[in-house]
């Protein structure tokens, strides 16, 4: 499912299946959809930051046309314990590359893979901190 | 901040075209009669090989270089290089002046941080800015590379730089009438391309700059963006577009204008130093 923004309209969420995952997409070369993410933020129950966010910026390799400052967006990564991945998608290969890594991530936090769940992505990214 | 204002006032209204250099290898400022004479001799040569620039015109081209001593930040940067090519036509009477075709001027401004790392035998100027036809700049770029082992990349300046000179220098104090700050957006994605141009009164820049800057002198990333953000909401509540999600492609203020192509305008001898010393920073960190 895509949405360019939060919340979801309330009159389809009886029709909806339980959400998984959510992927934050920043486009580097808007500042607007940084704003566009960090104001939609709000709107994500807590219990979603536990291994079920991401973001996913996409457009560095375009870094001529950057209109937003990477430094913001880690930080905007740490603040809610959730990975960045930064991507390409205008390159097939680094596109294919990300859906699969995406999808992989889905599948944990699905629970489609046995002893893995979406609780291990808080751990990692805390082991990292305090390295 | 002694420049000599006689001495910089080629630099002044013209649009000049922003490169980063490598170190220069082995140059010897004392040889700058002996370089002219070799680009000279290169020029003449490129033409005979056919690279002429121009067909049917019989043109001597003469090579001056210079060495500009108060073009610099600090006694530490390697003092300005500048490179001039100008014609004589043959044809022409005797009276005739020799005609500027192109320049071209080396710079490092503040660049210490960078020239400190580098080997004793290597010549740091990371700014290159020419003016004149892209066939002249290609050919003194080709012998420079030849000659001192370096290389020449096109600067381009990003949405998120130009917007730090856009806050920068829409500050700047200025003794005389200021023009209007404008900027220039290009909307992606649209079957016909869109330019927007945002123009605000100097005054209204200056007074808004103000309200943000805590600290004089000093300027942080948080202070550029909430100048921004402003700026993209005032147009917002007018307008109902979000430039933010228009990429910025110029900005143009009474101190200078940028180009994101790489293309620089420095209007007022006043901030040269600063302008300089940006676009030295833009400079050593493409080469980095």
């Amino acid at each position: 499912h895509i949405a360019t923004s939060l919340p979801l309209p309330s009159e389809r969420d009886h029709l909806r299946p339980r959400i998984d995952l959510i992927v934050f997409m920043i486009d580097i070369k808007s500042k607007y959809s940084l704003k566009n993410v960090e104001a939609s933020l709000a709107y994500v129950d807590a219990s979603f930051f536990l291994g079920k966010v991401c973001f996913l910026v996409t457009g560095v390799g375009r870094l001529n046309s950057c209109s937003v400052e990477t430094n913001a967006i880690c930080k905007l990564g740490e603040a809610y314990c959730s990975p960045v991945i930064f991507c390409e998608l205008e390159l097939e290969g680094i596109r294919v590359a990300t859906a699969q890594r995406l999808l992989r991530i889905l599948q944990i936090c699905a629970g489609h893979i046995p002893g893995v769940s979406a609780l291990s992505f808080v751990s990692l990214m805390r082991n990292s901190d305090d390295d | 901040e002694n420049v000599d204002l006689q001495k910089t006032a080629f630099l002044l209204r013209k649009a000049w075209t922003l490169y980063s250099v490598t170190p220069l290898y082995r140059f010897r400022r004392a040889r700058l009669r002996d370089y002219a004479r070799l680009l000279s001799a290169f020029i003449a040569a490129e033409k005979q090989k056919g690279l002429a620039v121009e067909v049917g015109v019989e043109l001597d081209i003469k090579v001056a270089m210079s060495s500009l001593p108060d073009l610099r930040g600090t006694e530490q940067d390697q003092a300005a290089i500048l490179v001039q090519l100008s014609s004589r036509s043959r044809a022409s009477s005797r009276n005739s002046e020799d005609k500027l075709l192109w320049s071209g001027w080396f710079c490092s401004v503040y660049g210490d941080d960078f020239s400190e790392n580098v080997p004793e035998s290597f010549t740091c100027l990371p700014l290159f800015l020419t003016h004149g036809a892209e066939s002249y700049t290609a050919m003194v770029g080709s012998w420079f590379q030849k000659t001192f082992d370096c290389s020449f990349r096109r600067l381009a300046i990003s949405p998120l730089n130009l917007s730090w000179m856009v806050a920068m220098w829409a500050g700047c104090k200025l003794d005389r009438a200021a023009s209007a700050v404008e900027l220039i957006f290009s909307v992606p994605h649209l079957p016909q391309s869109l330019d927007i141009s945002y123009a605000i009164h100097p005054e209204d820049a200056k007074a808004l700059w103000d309200t943000v800057q805590k600290t004089p002198g000093e300027i942080t990333q948080e202070e550029v963006d909430v100048f921004m953000d402003c700026l993209y909401s005032h147009f917002y509540r007018h307008f109902k577009i979000h430039l933010s999600a228009a990429k910025l492609v110029k900005v143009s203020t009474v101190v200078a204008s940028a180009h994101c192509d790489g293309i620089i305008k420095i209007l007022h001898s006043q901030y040269l130093s600063g302008v300089l010393m940006l676009l030295t920073e833009l400079a050593i960190s493409q080469i980095q």
